[in-house]
């Protein structure tokens, strides 16, 4: 299956043609056909197992495709040259740990091969950038996991690379740090950094992916914008007091939804949302009182496991609307 | 060439920082410091007994000698463990703990790596070996006031022979776990010396399987013809004189593992180069098809 986004005038970042990988009789991808293009961030999602860290293992060149072909920044899979132009932050990884963190960041300076002038200034940065300014001369050894991982993620960062792959980065990050690391992605994106997120920490990706993609057992099997891929907008109401008649009136906004294991909630789809405010006062005109209101569409959870045909939670399904953990609105 | 020599360089750095701060040399060194130390009273003691016993200096020389001899092949066996130790997770050891996903996400080649951190390793491993056998030597020499005719030749042939285990480990580094790699080099090294002694007992017994097992082991890892090297180099040409005096056949003399009528053949430092060829490119032909 091929993801692709809208097409533009420039090259694509990625693009792979049925990518495929074996480990002697387990086939850990099976054919992969994607593209991602510049400046965007790609969430690449699935349970674990899926094939993502070995996908992009495929794409960095540090294992060989068993088929299949693919561009990275317009070269050939595991072009070495190429390799100075990206950025990279494994899943499970570990620095020296008797080197500084400073010492670590130089060391992917010098290998990345950065113009020499501009190493320390780098180094500077990146340390900034990911709040280790002030622990940049303590040995890694001393560092928590977290702490490793935004080390991992400036090492990823130095040198303003083109394209960074970014394997779980906020999995070992408590919520302040993963607020923290979306804001550095985010801003990585701003500055035309084409970001390759692989997680199976759905609302982090929800909260800063342009496109996804949805890997199971090797293959692709949903992807595009976070638009396409959840639907259309909903407006999820808990609401009393309501006669059948007024109930069935709502139609006339959209497709009307209720449970019968909790009445009270109802879910109107799809929805202008302009429209919410006459739906509310339709229900008080009728009578009904109207104890919440949630604008959403379907969470990324529930069509995640909707596409791996598992059941989704019914208390998860109730958070229609979510606030992201920097206090604004999604 | 900066593609390959800037990042080589940048892992030859990597890999003596990381002997230096993991204090791997300065165990070295303090132990050395001791060993040496330690031989050096011994030697002065000895020497100042058989003195007082009226030994005459043929004699105490010929002791001295042998004795140095006793202290090489104990060296030999400590450096060769070392090199084992140090070489064994070179590889392994960043594979297990992913500390080379992101080094080889970098502009860097499989093999650029790999012989950076060989490099890295042998100055480690052979740097201390020369220094450390120089200093022991010099130990003897101040203690005894004899030397051997050629140190350097001594130093340099055991310093060599760790730097074939160091090698070895290497090579296994990159396919087997730290423990088992350094436990096949080690045995290795063992046997071949073994096998060296078999081959003079096979000379002196006139049996040719011994003599062919002996000359292919040397061959497919050379220690033990260095080992003679070294053995060669530290005997004053008194020992050699003696033993041909002895009226002992040459069969007789080849079956002792301390002693060595001539040097390594003209042709065998061609072979040792070559073997250093063979094995690290099969280490990187290993180490480029392996997953990490």
């Amino acid at each position: 299956m091929s993801v692709q986004s809208p097409a533009r005038s420039s090259a694509p970042a990625i693009e792979t043609h049925e990518l495929s990988k074996r480990f002697g009789k387990t086939i850990a991808l099976a054919g992969l056909s994607m593209r991602v293009e510049p400046g965007e961030v790609f969430g690449f999602l699935g349970p674990n197992g899926a094939g993502k860290t070995t996908s992009v293992k495929l794409l960095l060149g540090l294992t060989a495709a068993t088929s299949g072909s693919g561009l990275v920044l317009g070269a050939p899979i595991g072009d070495r040259e190429t390799r100075r132009r990206i950025g990279y932050l494994p899943e499970l990884f570990r620095y020296q740990s008797w080197l500084r963190a400073r010492e670590v960041l130089r060391l992917h300076a010098d290998l990345a091969r950065l113009p020499v002038q501009r190493r320390r200034a780098e180094v500077e940065a990146a340390l900034e950038t990911v709040g280790l300014a002030d622990r940049a001369n303590d040995p890694v050894g001393t560092f928590s996991k977290g702490m490793q991982q935004r080390l991992g993620l400036g090492a990823a960062l130095l040198g303003s690379p083109d394209l960074v792959f970014l394997d779980e980065p906020t999995s070992a990050l408590d919520p302040v740090g993963r607020t923290e690391v979306r804001q550095i992605i985010r801003a990585a994106r701003d500055r035309g950094v084409t970001i390759f997120l692989n997680s199976h920490l759905l609302s982090e990706v929800e909260l800063v992916c342009d496109h996804v993609a949805v890997v199971n057992r090797g293959r692709v099997v949903a992807g595009g914008t976070l638009d396409e891929l959840l639907g259309e907008q909903a407006v999820v109401l808990r609401v009393g007091n309501l006669s059948a008649e007024a109930r069935a009136g709502l139609a006339a906004f959209g497709n009307v939804e209720t449970n019968p294991a909790d009445p009270e909630r109802i879910t109107i789809r799809p929805i202008d949302p302009q429209r919410i405010p006459a739906v509310v006062a339709a229900i008080v005109l009728a009578g009904g009182l109207v104890h919440a209101v949630a604008q959403g569409r379907e969470t990324l959870e529930e069509r995640f496991l909707e596409l791996l045909g598992a059941a989704p939670d019914p208390e998860g399904a109730v958070a229609a609307h979510r606030l992201t953990d920097d206090g604004g609105p999604r | 060439m900066s593609s390959v020599i800037g990042p080589l360089l940048v892992i030859v750095r990597l890999t003596l920082l990381d002997a230096l701060r993991r204090r791997i040399l300065w165990v070295l060194l303090a132990l050395t410091v001791v060993v040496v130390g330690l031989s050096g009273i011994g030697f002065e003691r000895l020497v100042t007994i058989a003195r007082d016993h009226g030994n005459s200096e043929t004699e105490i020389q010929l002791g001295v000698s042998q004795m140095l001899i006793v202290v090489a092949f104990m060296f030999s066996f400590i450096l060769a463990m070392t090199a084992a130790f140090i070489g064994a997770p070179a590889v392994s050891a960043d594979i297990e703990s992913g500390v080379l996903l992101a080094i080889l996400a970098r502009p860097i080649a499989r093999s650029t790596f790999l012989v950076g951190r060989w490099l890295g390793l042998i100055l480690v491993a052979a740097g201390y070996a020369l220094a450390s056998g120089l200093l022991e030597i010099l130990a003897m020499k101040l203690a005894s006031g004899y030397g051997p005719p050629d140190p350097l030749g001594a130093a340099g042939a055991i310093a060599v022979q760790a730097s074939l285990v160091l090698t070895l480990t290497l090579l296994l580094s990159t396919r087997l776990p730290s423990i088992a790699g350094g436990a096949i080099a080690v045995v290795l090294f063992g046997m071949c010396w073994i096998a060296g002694v078999l081959g003079g007992l096979g000379v002196f017994f006139k049996a040719d399987l011994l003599e062919q097992v002996a000359s292919i082991t040397r061959l497919i890892f050379p220690s033990d013809g260095l080992w003679r090297g070294a053995i060669f180099a530290l005997e004053p040409q008194i020992v050699i004189a003696v033993a041909s005096g002895s009226g002992r056949s040459d069969e007789q003399l080849a079956a002792n593992p301390f002693y060595a009528a001539t040097g390594l053949a003209p042709e065998y430092p061609l072979w040792i180069a070559a073997w250093f060829a063979i094995v690290l490119g099969l280490a990187i032909y290993s180490f480029r098809r392996r997953e990490v």
